[in-house]
């Protein structure tokens, strides 16, 4: 490419990235997959398919898939009414969202769990009313990883309602689009691939959470049992193998939904490119 | 012709804005759905915090708070993010440089490994340095020779917090220099200056705050981390305690107060940060 | 016997030339130690310091680790250098011998009691006036009873209270272990939370308000008590339970390179001594010495104890029954 004849650095800034990448995270990370060498492929296998296993793998993912879904639409909503409108103490509530990147995630737990447990004040009204008891069940967890995401969810979504262009709305409204499908048909496509991406980022981060979790779970085999948790119980009875076995599966499901993101934006940036 | 077109067209344009305004109800729904939805999952937690903090007055805050344990423990923060942040800061610069200023194979690839760290499940990140340094790791026997401590030490606390915190400044900065283009860069280099007079003089004072709010969300994470770094950090009082680690072990020795007020210093950190972060938008929009 | 007389002349005669030298040595100890024994050696630590700096003139400060048992051991075994470690059951700290040979295989012949200076046992703790009527184990299996036990895959208390309800059932079921299978099945079908340490359970069951009855070490019940009031709470022993003997051992690779090895082991000497068994009543753990005991008898109530060797000892009873594929894993097997 001729632009990168002109610009200087690329020799330092690109060796340094990836000495320290390497030093950092490819690394350390590397010896998951070289301690999952001293197993067979049968006995991976056949860590990764016994039961308690998958029911952890489904718990992880089922609660990170629904908690990822109601951040999305909370956060887009939330997104919306930051970028939108202005309120009495609009930039207080903008202030907060990113609260929960902060504070420590057992400190949420903790908090969380006081809220919901079924004598908490919250725990409490929607025990008697609802009949649905929060904390220490599955919908626990759903609720700490609710707490995780927003940011994600706002935060990917928020820079790219702010730079839609409102011409675009103008120009759907001119030609008598009514305001339900201005909103469906020019806003939401545009907006969706943002939504997607920091969708997928909860998602990600939801199934690896471990500190908040663990206060509020319950920690039920095959009820409330997370994959981390896992983890951890088998490094405790001293099963590094299996440990790790565990481990390397989560970190290349992750990595798989990192890059199937990144290629998103790529694809996103390419199709805005060619408008 | 014109009587009858006067009035539809104002129709027109009566409709159009009603195509590019959200109807009040909807737009009034919204915003009580924004703040209930913050109010329930952030305004009331946090407010939880300061409640138990302050749940026996003032006086026990301040003692809590000054006790040698909590102390120390603030002072590891402390270093841990002195030490992390710097070195994020210059790799995420530096990264975002190559890979928005250049064009070579594997980018998209390379953009997603500075960003595995985000979506490693902190139990792991904690894990892999317990391989690398531990006494059964790769390394283990070495050090120990050698008398080094890594893990259950203070190295090991901070290689583990620069592993979690590594992708924030880069990730603020990337999308940011890649919007912005070389043209102004370029221009300088034409125009004869060197490449680090540009970078000083034209690609600082325009990612600055990025820059900014990458460290800032850098540094309240590296002071927040508790999952890493609660496996590599042997949890031995007032030695290798973090603060979050240090509210989980008050907390369990039935200190109530303790835990909630070593915690508000860190939701303390994180308003502080926030409100910093928000001054400097407002900054740069009225820029 | 002998073996302990030279060991403590040996001392004697060292702590008298370390206490010719002109200045004072600063001594730092680790201990780590697992959940429920914060409080105790909060309070031993000062009271040892004291002792050695009368004895020696050394200044020593003990530094503590707490956290669940298996994850302690596992710190150790990983290079977190313990002088002592002071742990809830005699399987983790061999681990420290079968994983790296950190300490001698005859470790627990080392100190009196098979190195437990004290012992306890396994109580429920009910909310007050008992209003389920609790009074023994087969009262927790019935339908309607919530309990909270820590996960005994994580938590060496948990193993105890699981041991504790087999022994009940196999007594009640002459000995038919299918049976014991099912009762213990119906017990854990009662959880309602399992966390991954005594303490956590602990607060699950007085913080979180979850459950009619926590499973859990003596001395921990007794805390509950004191820490949250008596007039909250009620301690239920049932007829039978187990004799939980919490070892302690110096980690002799450790202390040998820090050089500290004659006073951690005088540090847990000491834990028999008549301050260190006072302390250990007053803390809720039963103390193995007979006089002391005595002065603490009111304190406890008198059950039947089933020891670990009904089990076949520590490694047996691991392999049998907190395994992977083992009885607990075989209980919580969906289907079931």
């Amino acid at each position: 490419m001729s632009r990168s004849s002109v610009m200087p650095g690329f020799r330092p800034t690109i060796g340094f990235t990836l000495l320290y990448l390497g030093l950092v995270v490819l690394i350390p990370l590397s010896t998951l997959v070289f301690k999952s060498f001293a197993l067979s492929w049968d006995d991976y296998l056949h860590i990764i398919t016994s039961k308690r296993v998958l029911s952890s793998f489904r718990v992880s993912f089922s609660t990170a898939l629904a908690a990822a879904s109601i951040a999305s639409l909370f956060g887009f909503i939330t997104a919306w009414v930051l970028v939108r409108y202005s309120f009495f103490g609009k930039n207080i509530f903008h202030a907060l969202i990113d609260l929960p990147f902060a504070l420590p995630t057992a400190v949420a737990g903790i908090v969380l769990a006081t809220i919901f447990q079924p004598s908490g004040f919250l725990g409490k009204l929607l025990l008697e009313t609802f009949g649905i008891q929060v904390a220490f069940k599955p919908m626990g967890i759903v609720v700490a990883l609710i707490f995780i995401s927003i940011p994600f969810v706002v935060r990917t979504v928020e820079p790219v309602l702010l730079e839609f262009e409102t011409t675009m709305e103008e120009a759907g409204s001119s030609l008598g689009a009514t305001r339900l499908q201005v909103f469906t048909k020019i806003i939401f496509p545009n907006i969706f691939p943002a939504l997607l991406t920091g969708f997928a980022l909860a998602f990600a981060r939801g199934v690896g959470e471990y500190g908040s979790v663990i206060f509020i779970a319950g920690n039920i085999p095959y009820v409330s049992e997370i994959v981390p948790l896992l983890i951890v119980i088998k490094l405790e009875q001293y099963d590094i193998e299996g440990a790790t076995a565990i481990a390397l599966t989560m970190l290349v499901i992750s990595f798989l939904l990192l890059l199937l993101i990144n290629l998103l934006q790529l694809w996103v940036r390419k199709r805005s490119g060619q408008l | 012709m014109n009587a009858i077109t006067q009035p539809l067209y104002k129709d027109k344009i009566v409709a159009q804005k009603r195509a590019l305004q959200d109807p009040n109800w909807v737009k009034w729904s919204l915003i009580v759905i924004t703040i209930s939805f913050i109010t329930l999952f952030i305004c009331i937690p946090l407010g939880l915090v300061i409640f138990q903090a302050f749940s026996k007055g003032l006086t026990a805050y301040w003692s809590a708070l000054s006790q040698p344990d909590t102390l120390s423990a603030i002072k590891l923060t402390l270093i841990v993010a002195l030490v992390t942040v710097p070195l994020n800061t210059i790799f995420g610069v530096s990264a975002a440089w190559a890979i928005t200023r250049f064009d070579f194979k594997g980018k998209s690839f390379l953009t997603t490994l500075i960003d595995l760290p985000f979506s490693v499940s902190p139990v792991i990140s904690g894990l892999i340095f317990v391989l690398l340094f531990g006494a059964q790791g790769w390394f283990g026997e070495w050090l120990m020779e050698h008398d080094v401590k890594i893990i259950f030490a203070v190295p090991g606390i901070v290689l583990a917090t620069l592993f979690i915190t590594f992708p924030f400044v880069a990730r603020q900065l990337i999308p940011l220099m890649q919007e912005m283009g070389n043209q102004e860069e370029e221009a300088a280099l034409s125009l004869g200056a060197s490449g680090w007079k540009t970078f000083w003089a034209i690609t600082v004072p325009n990612i600055k705050w990025a820059l900014l709010y990458g460290v800032l969300l850098c540094n309240a994470r590296a002071m927040g981390e508790f999952g890493a770094v609660s496996v590599v950090s042997g949890h031995i009082r007032g030695l290798t305690n973090t603060l979050p680690l240090h509210v989980e072990v008050s907390y369990n020795d039935y200190d109530v107060v303790g835990a909630f007020a070593s915690a508000s210093i860190l939701a303390a950190l994180a308003i502080v940060t926030l409100i910093l972060k928000t001054a400097l938008e407002w900054k740069q929009s009225n820029r | 016997m002998k073996n302990n007389f030279l060991n403590s002349l040996l001392a004697a005669v060292l702590a008298v030339l370390a206490a010719n030298h002109a200045d004072a040595a600063d001594i730092n100890l680790l201990n780590v130690s697992y959940d429920p024994t914060r409080e105790f050696y909060k309070e031993y630590n000062p009271v040892f310091a004291k002792y050695w700096k009368a004895k020696t003139g050394d200044n020593v400060t003990v530094n503590q680790s707490h956290g669940g048992g298996g994850k302690q051991a596992r710190a150790v075994l990983e290079g977190l250098e313990a002088d002592v470690v002071t742990l809830a059951l005699a399987y983790d700290v061999d681990q420290l011998h079968q994983k790296r040979k950190l300490i001698p295989e005859n470790w627990q012949s080392l100190l009196p009691n098979n190195s437990s200076p004290y012992t306890s046992t396994i109580v429920f703790l009910v909310r007050k006036g008992n209003p389920l009527g609790i009074k023994d184990w087969n009262d927790i299996v019935k339908p309607n009873v919530s309990i909270v036990t820590p996960n005994p895959k994580t938590s060496g208390g948990a193993r105890w209270n699981f041991l504790a309800a087999w022994g009940y059932a196999l007594k009640h079921n002459n000995n038919d272990e299918a049976a014991a299978k099912v009762f213990v099945t119906q017990l854990f079908k009662n959880a309602a939370v399992l966390d991954t340490g005594a303490r956590g359970a602990t607060t699950s069951f007085v913080e979180r308000e979850i459950g009619d009855v926590l499973i859990t070490w003596e001395n921990e019940a007794y805390l509950v008590l004191r820490e949250f009031g008596a007039d909250k709470y009620e301690i239920i022993t049932p007829s039978l339970s187990i004799l939980a003997e919490p070892p302690v051992a110096v980690v002799e690779d450790v202390a040998r390179k820090h050089g500290t090895t004659e006073v951690a082991t005088e540090y847990l000497k000491y834990l028999y001594s008549k301050e260190g068994q006072d302390l250990i009543g007053k803390h809720f753990y039963r103390p193995t010495d007979p006089e002391i005991s005595a002065k603490y008898a009111k304190q406890f109530k008198s059950l039947q104890l089933i020891k670990i060797d009904q089990f076949g000892g520590w490694n047996e009873a691991q392999k049998k029954f907190f395994a992977d594929d083992g009885v607990f894993d075989e209980i919580y097997a969906p289907g079931k």
